[in-house]
């Protein structure tokens, strides 16, 4: 053999043992238990976080989540491809004949949206009524200085532009909880276009995830829609204030989201909407986040630690909603979402 | 010598050394006569079975496998489709995942003029820039010149959706489409309102995507022209243009076409860019400002999220017409290159 062939073999055997050593290093990171989620995009940066944190606590257990959508994730946790599910809007009844197994539902984290808006010359805090959303989004009033709009908002200067209303184009939670809202404010809205993931939007422009409608907003001088909030507070945007049931103007905040969640302790899968609530400091387009898991899963043993992993979140996890400007779970919503857990067999 | 002057496929003259082939595909020698039998014949048949026939056959038998098995799949998935709307999702315009009624008309509209803009404006760039490459360009500079426009095949998609969404639908809001709308808003084509987004911004990000395919391809087969026929024609007096014009055109019509086809083919079935760019609104309209959607926007938005059989079944068979388009258009080209353009080339 030449000189530079066998130099050129050993460098080949190296470059063997490298990999036989980055693959056994890789395996041995790997021998704590590693719990799978999949679903909601919305709660992706609140699991991210929350789960990161949590196997440092407990280094026998990892969860690696995949938001890849609510309909994604129910639909795999129906397969049983994943230990649990997320998403926005609880399984329905048809969902969960799919299921063929008794399902358990939790609720595990809060948002609200924000009516985002922009127009030059006029700073966050526009106000406005339920039914004027509504009216926009219907495409009935279809100009900032519209009588509406100027009779709400004596003080403001609004220009003489066209709205321009963004939505999702993409199926969401965020969706569904916006028109679950505009359903109970309008009774037009409701027998035109209903309630839905993703539904037939009589105006506007389709922007991919909450970071595209914020961009389309953001590059539309007019333009309007509704954005998670976590969102619009870590982006610095302006948003609207808005008229709820008990007449006061509220921004989306942690307090008034958290406020409208607590008139509702008994939430449950079946009867989950908070949007439209009661009370003086609820802001009225606010909704929840759920996991699902099975009764009784097949193996013991990640039922233990799929249990353990839930309640955590839904108590000690919930300190880190809010670095992340996720709302947490009310004290008697909490309460109730660890009745639910404990229900797990295994 | 007479039936010599039967042009062959070179495109000579006949008065250049080198062999040719008659109309009965027995080679001439360089004196023109013909020789005892074709090269190919001369060489003995491989006895079949041998482990490169195997490799050979069973690689192309695969992959035509691969594609029928994909036809197939997609045919069976959308049968609820099928069965539900029959031939009606076609022409039908409504989109409406709340109540589960679907129609592909807006898709296959969007698709086709996004597609159509791009290769329009793709084919004349791309080929003016092929040309001058291959003809006008001085030595030094071709090489970087092609290595640079290759370079804007290698950018990835979601890189050009963002660019598109960030600086390109800006400068169309603010200059390109209002300067269109001065001077051309007689035409229905350029009338309504201006959002930035929309048709002809999709159009022209597919265009941008597109013609790096168009020029390489353009300028190869034009520099594959011998250039013993541009000496022969330059011979004559002709200009450069001229010479272009009936010399190289000729020769590169079909491999040009063939380039525009496959250009197409991509504009066709790009995802991530156009959704970014077309607004997102299932509606046709007349003007090109407004927004559109293309059948592979709507999959990628709403697939992750369709929960119900319908639904999902209405996207894969959407799907399932994309696929038809595609394959029609090359089917179509391949029909034409061969009544066209294969009789000139003699």
């Amino acid at each position: 053999m030449s000189r530079s062939s066998f130099s050129h073999n050993s460098r080949k055997v190296i470059g063997l043992i490298g990999v036989v050593l980055l693959a056994t290093a890789a395996s041995v990171a790997f021998a704590s238990t590693q719990l799978t989620g999949a679903g909601s995009t919305f709660d992706y940066p609140f699991f991210s976080k929350a789960f990161y944190e949590y196997s440092q606590l407990h280094s026998d257990v990892t969860v690696n989540y995949q938001s890849i959508g609510s309909g994604g994730g129910i639909q795999q946790f129906i397969a049983q491809t994943v230990d649990f599910g997320a998403s926005d809007v609880p399984m329905d009844a048809d969902e969960l004949k799919l299921a063929k197994e008794p399902v358990l539902q939790v609720p595990v984290t809060l948002g609200g949206e924000a009516i985002g808006y922009n127009l030059p010359g006029v700073a966050k805090g526009l106000r406005m009524t339920r039914q004027l959303i509504a009216d926009i989004f219907l495409g009935k009033v279809t100009k900032w200085n519209a009588p509406e709009l100027v009779k709400l908002n004596p003080g403001v200067k609004l220009p003489d532009l066209p709205i321009t209303v963004v939505h999702r184009s993409d199926g969401s939670g965020t969706t569904y909880i916006f028109t679950d809202f505009l359903s109970h404010v309008s009774l037009e809205w409701k027998r035109k276009v209903g309630t839905g993931k993703s539904v037939q939007w009589p105006v506007g422009l389709g922007g991919k995830g909450n970071e595209g409608v914020a961009g389309q907003v953001r590059q539309s001088a007019g333009a309007i829609g509704y954005i998670e909030l976590a969102y619009v507070l870590e982006n610095e945007m302006t948003y609207a204030l808005v008229h709820n049931r008990d007449g006061k103007y509220l921004y989306p905040s942690i307090e008034t989201v958290a406020a409208a969640a607590a008139t509702k302790p008994e939430v449950s899968s079946t009867d989950f909407s908070i949007v439209d609530a009661k009370g003086g400091d609820s802001y009225p387009i606010s909704g929840y986040s759920w996991i699902m898991i099975y009764r009784k899963p097949s193996d013991p043993v990640r039922a233990q630690l799929t249990r353990a992993t839930l309640e955590w979140l839904v108590t000690k996890g919930q300190a880190v909603a809010k670095t992340v400007d996720y709302v947490p779970l009310p004290a008697n919503v909490q309460r109730n979402a660890l009745r639910i857990i404990a229900e797990i067999q295994g | 010598m007479a039936e010599t002057e039967q042009r062959n496929p070179t495109g000579d003259f006949g008065f250049a050394p080198t062999s040719a082939v008659n109309a009965d595909d027995t080679i001439l020698n360089p004196r023109n006569e013909p020789r005892a039998r074709p090269v190919r014949a001369i060489l003995p048949r491989a006895p079949r079975g041998t482990g490169f026939d195997l490799c050979v056959y069973g690689a192309t038998g695969a992959f035509v496998a691969v594609v029928v098995a994909l036809f197939l799949e997609l045919l069976w998935s959308s049968r609820l489709s099928i069965a539900t709307f029959g031939f009606s999702f076609l022409w039908t315009s409504e989109w409406n995942p709340v109540t589960n009624q679907f129609g592909a008309l807006p898709f296959i509209y969007g698709t086709i003029v996004s597609s159509g803009i791009a290769i329009l404006l793709a084919g004349l760039v791309g080929v003016l820039a092929g040309a001058f490459l291959a003809e006008f360009c001085p030595i030094h500079f071709s090489g970087p010149l092609s290595f640079m426009i290759e370079l804007l095949a290698a950018v990835p998609s979601v890189v050009y959706g963002l660019w598109g969404l960030f600086i390109l639908a800006p400068l169309m809001h603010d200059y390109i489409e209002p300067f269109l709308q001065r001077y051309f808003g007689f035409l229905p084509i350029f009338s309504g309102t201006i959002y930035g987004v929309g048709m002809l911004t999709a159009g022209v990000i597919l265009a941008i995507m597109i013609v790096p395919t168009v020029t390489a391809i353009s300028r190869d087969v034009m520099a594959a022209i011998p250039q013993t026929q541009r000496e022969a024609i330059w011979a004559l007096g002709a200009t450069r243009w001229q010479s272009f014009r009936m010399v190289v055109l000729p020769g590169a019509r079909a491999g040009v076409f063939g380039a525009c086809i496959l250009a197409l083919g991509r504009a066709l079935g790009e995802t991530i860019a156009t959704t970014m760019v077309i607004g997102n609104r299932p509606a046709i309209e007349a003007s090109l400002f407004a927004p559109g959607y293309s059948i592979s926007s709507v999959i990628a938005n709403e697939f992750t999220e369709a929960t119900t059989q319908v639904y999902l079944s209405a996207l894969i068979e959407l799907g399932l017409l994309l696929f038809i388009i595609s394959v029609t258009v090359n089917a179509v080209a391949r029909v034409l290159l061969w009544t066209i353009f294969r009789p000139l080339e003699g």
